[in-house]
C-alpha cells in the first residue's frame, strides 16, 4: 500500500497542496492556529499541573507502596495475600454486587422520574428537579442514619406497618443487603436523575410529532424514536453511579449490619490491623484497575465522549 | 475546660521560658469524656504534685505513633492506647520499653502491664443482654450466649477479632483458664470461628464501634450482644433496657506507652510512675465507669464499695473474668483476623 499514491491521505495531501497554491495566506492562517493552540495549551497548564499533583503523583504513590511488605522492602506480599484468601475475592464480588443493583435500581426508579419531570412545563420540572436535588444538601452522614431509624426493627415503617396491619412481625429492611441498597439508591438518585433529564430535554419534540405523523403508536414512538435518544445521557448516569458505588464507605458500613463488607471497608480494617499503607494500598490498586477495566469495556460499546457530554 | 487546657498551655508555654530545665510530658489522648476524666483524675493533678507541665493532644491512635516514629519527628511523649494495639506496636518497635524501676506496679492485677505499657483503666467485653426479652435472668455464661433454645432471639457481636474468639471457646466447652492455650493454633482459631459459623444465622448485626452496641440495645434492635460494660452503664442510664454480667467476661484494659524516641522519655516514665499510684486511680471512677489498674486504689476509701461492685476491676468482679492475654495479640491476631474476615464475608 505504501508505494501506491492513492491513499487517502495521499490525496488529501495533495488537495492541500493545491489549496494552498490557490491560497496564499494559508501558511499565516497554519501560524496563527499553532499559535492559538499553543495559547490553549498555556492556559490549561495551570490544570494540567494540578491534576498531575493532586492526581498522578499521588496514585503512582499508591501503586508504589502497595509494592512494599510489611519489613519494608519490596515484596509482593499484599496481592499474594488477596489471593490466598477467599475473604477478598468475596470482598471483590459484594462490592460489584452492590454497584451493579444499585445502578440497576436508580435506572428502574430514575428513568421514569426524569421523564415525568421532562414533560412538565419548564417552571414546574424546576421545582421538581429542586426537590431531587434537595438531598445533596444535607449531609450523606445524617441521610444514612436517618435511614437506620426508619428501617430498623422498632423503627417507623415497620411501627407504622404493623399497626395498619400490613405485616405482623417486624421485616428485617436494614443491617443487610435490603438496607444498604435502600440507602445507597436513594443516596445515587440524583446523579442518574440528572443526565438523563438532560438528555430528555434535548430532544426535539417534533420527533414524536413526526414519528405521529408516519403512524407510529406512542409506544412504538417512544422506543424507536425516544429512548434511543437518550442512551448517552442514560450511560453517562449509570456509570456515575455504578463507580461513585464501588468507594462506597459509610453507608455500607452503616446500614449493612456488618454483613455487607465493601472494598473501602476493608481497606480501613487493613490500616487498622497491619498499620501498613501497603495492605491497604493493594486493595486500592486493584479496585481502580477493575475500575479503569470496566470503562475501557464500557467504551467498546459506546463513545465515552458522547457519555461526558461531548458531540451529538 | 477548653479554657482551662488553653491556659495550662499557656501557662506552661511562659514556664518553660522562664525556667528551661522545667520538665514537661506531651500526652496523646483521645479525646471527648474518656480524656476528660483521665485529665481530671489523673494527669492534673499528678501535674500538680510533681511539677511536671503537662500538653494534652489527642490522636488517632497507634497509626500515627507509626508514621512520627517512621519520620523521625516524635513529638508525644505518652500515648493512651488500647492493651492489644499498644502490644503490637511494641513489637513492631514503635514503642519504648517501660522501666518498672520507676513506675511500681507491685500492686497492680497481673497482665495488666507489659514490657511496653502500663494499664491505666480496666473495662470489660461482657455480654449484655435486653431485660424486656429476658428479664433480669439473662443469659450467665457464654454457653447461654449462645444458647438459642434457651433464650430465642437476635445476636450482636463484634466485626473484628479482638475478644470475639476467647468467648467461642468458653461456649464451647473451654475453660477460661485455657482459652489462650486452645487458641494458640491454627486449629485452635479454627475451632473459635466454626463455634461462632454456628452461632451466625442468630447475628443479626456485627457491631464495630462501643456506640453502636449501645445503640443497637437501647433500640432494641437485637435482643443480645458483646460489648464494653461502661457502655451499657451509659445505655441503662439513658433509659435503655439492658443489663450485663460479669461472669466469664474479658478483662481488658487500656494503657499508656511512650513511643520509640519521645523528646522527653524519662519524664515520660517519672510521670507514668506517678499518674499508677493509687491516690490517682481511685478518682478515676468518679469521671467514667472504668476500674483502676492498681488493686491499692481500692483500700484508699475513696472508692465505695458500692462503685465497686460496678467495677470491672474490683476484686470480686475481677475474680470471675478471663484477663487478656496481650503476648496471644502480638503473635496470633493477623492470622486469625484473615480467618474471621472469611468467616464474616460468608
Amino acid at each position: 500500500m505504501a508505494d501506491t499514491p492513492l491513499t487517502d491521505s495521499g490525496i488529501r495531501r495533495d488537495g492541500r497542496a493545491r489549496a494552498m497554491a490557490e491560497r496564499p495566506n494559508e501558511a499565516g492562517l497554519r501560524r496563527d492556529g499553532m499559535l492559538e493552540r499553543l495559547r490553549l495549551y498555556g492556559l490549561s497548564s495551570p490544570a494540567i499541573l494540578l491534576i498531575l499533583v493532586i492526581l498522578v503523583l499521588p496514585v503512582g504513590w499508591l501503586f508504589y507502596v502497595s509494592f512494599i511488605g510489611a519489613d519494608g522492602s519490596f515484596s509482593l506480599e499484599n496481592y499474594e495475600r488477596m489471593i490466598k484468601s477467599k475473604s477478598y475475592t468475596r470482598i471483590f464480588m459484594t462490592t460489584f454486587q452492590v454497584s451493579f443493583l444499585t445502578t440497576g435500581l436508580c435506572i428502574l426508579i430514575g428513568y421514569p422520574l426524569a421523564y415525568f419531570i421532562s414533560q412538565l412545563p419548564p417552571r414546574l420540572a424546576n421545582l421538581c428537579l429542586i426537590t431531587v436535588l434537595l438531598p445533596f444538601w444535607t449531609s450523606l452522614l445524617v441521610r444514612t442514619y436517618a435511614w437506620l431509624v426508619l428501617l430498623q426493627k422498632t423503627g417507623l415503617i415497620n411501627t407504622w406497618a404493623i399497626s395498619l396491619g400490613l405485616w405482623d412481625e417486624p421485616l428485617k429492611l436494614v443491617h443487610n443487603m435490603t438496607g444498604t441498597l435502600i440507602g445507597m439508591v436513594h443516596i445515587m438518585l440524583p446523579f442518574l436523575i440528572l443526565p438523563v433529564y438532560g438528555a430528555m430535554r434535548a430532544i426535539d419534540r417534533d420527533f414524536m410529532k413526526a414519528a405521529a405523523n408516519l403512524g407510529a403508536t406512542p409506544k412504538r414512538a417512544f422506543w424507536t424514536v425516544f429512548f434511543p435518544l437518550t442512551t448517552p445521557g442514560l450511560f453517562a448516569g449509570s456509570l456515575m453511579v455504578f463507580i461513585l458505588c464501588l468507594g462506597f464507605f459509610v453507608t455500607p458500613a452503616v446500614l449493612g449490619g456488618g454483613k455487607v463488607i465493601m472494598v473501602s471497608m476493608k481497606i480501613v480494617s487493613n490500616i487498622e490491623l497491619f498499620v501498613n499503607w501497603g495492605a491497604a494500598s493493594a486493595l486500592g490498586v486493584v479496585l481502580l484497575v477493575l475500575t479503569v477495566a470496566i470503562l475501557w469495556i464500557a467504551s467498546r460499546f459506546l463513545r465515552l465522549e458522547q457519555i461526558a457530554g461531548g458531540g451529538h | 475546660m477548653k479554657l482551662k487546657m488553653t491556659l495550662t498551655v499557656a501557662a506552661s508555654l511562659l514556664a518553660t521560658t522562664a525556667l528551661a530545665q522545667d520538665k514537661t510530658v506531651t500526652i496523646a489522648s483521645w479525646g471527648g469524656s474518656f480524656q476528660e476524666a483521665q485529665s481530671k483524675a489523673l494527669f492534673e493533678p499528678a501535674s500538680e504534685a510533681t511539677g511536671v507541665e503537662v500538653k494534652q493532644e489527642t490522636y488517632g491512635g497507634m497509626a500515627d505513633v507509626r508514621l512520627q516514629v517512621s519520620t523521625g519527628a516524635v513529638t508525644f511523649d505518652i500515648v493512651a492506647s488500647g492493651s492489644g494495639s499498644a502490644a503490637r506496636a511494641g513489637a513492631e518497635g514503635l514503642l519504648e520499653p517501660l522501666d518498672y524501676d520507676v513506675i511500681d506496679v507491685s500492686n497492680f492485677y497481673p497482665n495488666l502491664y507489659s514490657e511496653y505499657c502500663v494499664g491505666g483503666d480496666v473495662f470489660s467485653t461482657v455480654y449484655a443482654w435486653n431485660t424486656d426479652t429476658y428479664g433480669e435472668d439473662g443469659p450467665q455464661s457464654w454457653a447461654d450466649f449462645w444458647d438459642v433454645e434457651k433464650f430465642p432471639g437476635s445476636r450482636a457481636y463484634r466485626n473484628s477479632v479482638a475478644g470475639a474468639l476467647e468467648p467461642a471457646l468458653m461456649a464451647d466447652g473451654v475453660p477460661p483458664e485455657e482459652v489462650y492455650e486452645v487458641l494458640s493454633s491454627e486449629e485452635g482459631i479454627d475451632r473459635a470461628i466454626d463455634k461462632i459459623r454456628e452461632l451466625r444465622p442468630h447475628i443479626a448485626v456485627f457491631w464495630s464501634s462501643g456506640a453502636q452496641q449501645a445503640q443497637l440495645m437501647k433500640d432494641g434492635e437485637v435482643d443480645m450482644t458483646t460489648g464494653w460494660n461502661g457502655r451499657f452503664d451509659n445505655a441503662a442510664k439513658d433509659g435503655g433496657h439492658v443489663m450485663y454480667s460479669f461472669n466469664q467476661a474479658l478483662l481488658d484494659y487500656d494503657c499508656f506507652a511512650v513511643p520509640k524516641g519521645a523528646p522527653n522519655k524519662d519524664v515520660a516514665m517519672e510521670f507514668l510512675g506517678e499518674i499508677s499510684k493509687p491516690e490517682y486511680q481511685d478518682d478515676l471512677p468518679k469521671y467514667i465507669t472504668y476500674g483502676p489498674t492498681n488493686k491499692a486504689a481500692y483500700d484508699t476509701g475513696e472508692i465505695t464499695a458500692e462503685v465497686a461492685a460496678g467495677l470491672p476491676s474490683s476484686p470480686d468482679n475481677a475474680a470471675m473474668q478471663l484477663p487478656i492475654s496481650l503476648e496471644w495479640y502480638a503473635e496470633w491476631e493477623i492470622v486469625a483476623a484473615e480467618k474471621y474476615a472469611e468467616m464474616l464475608t460468608e
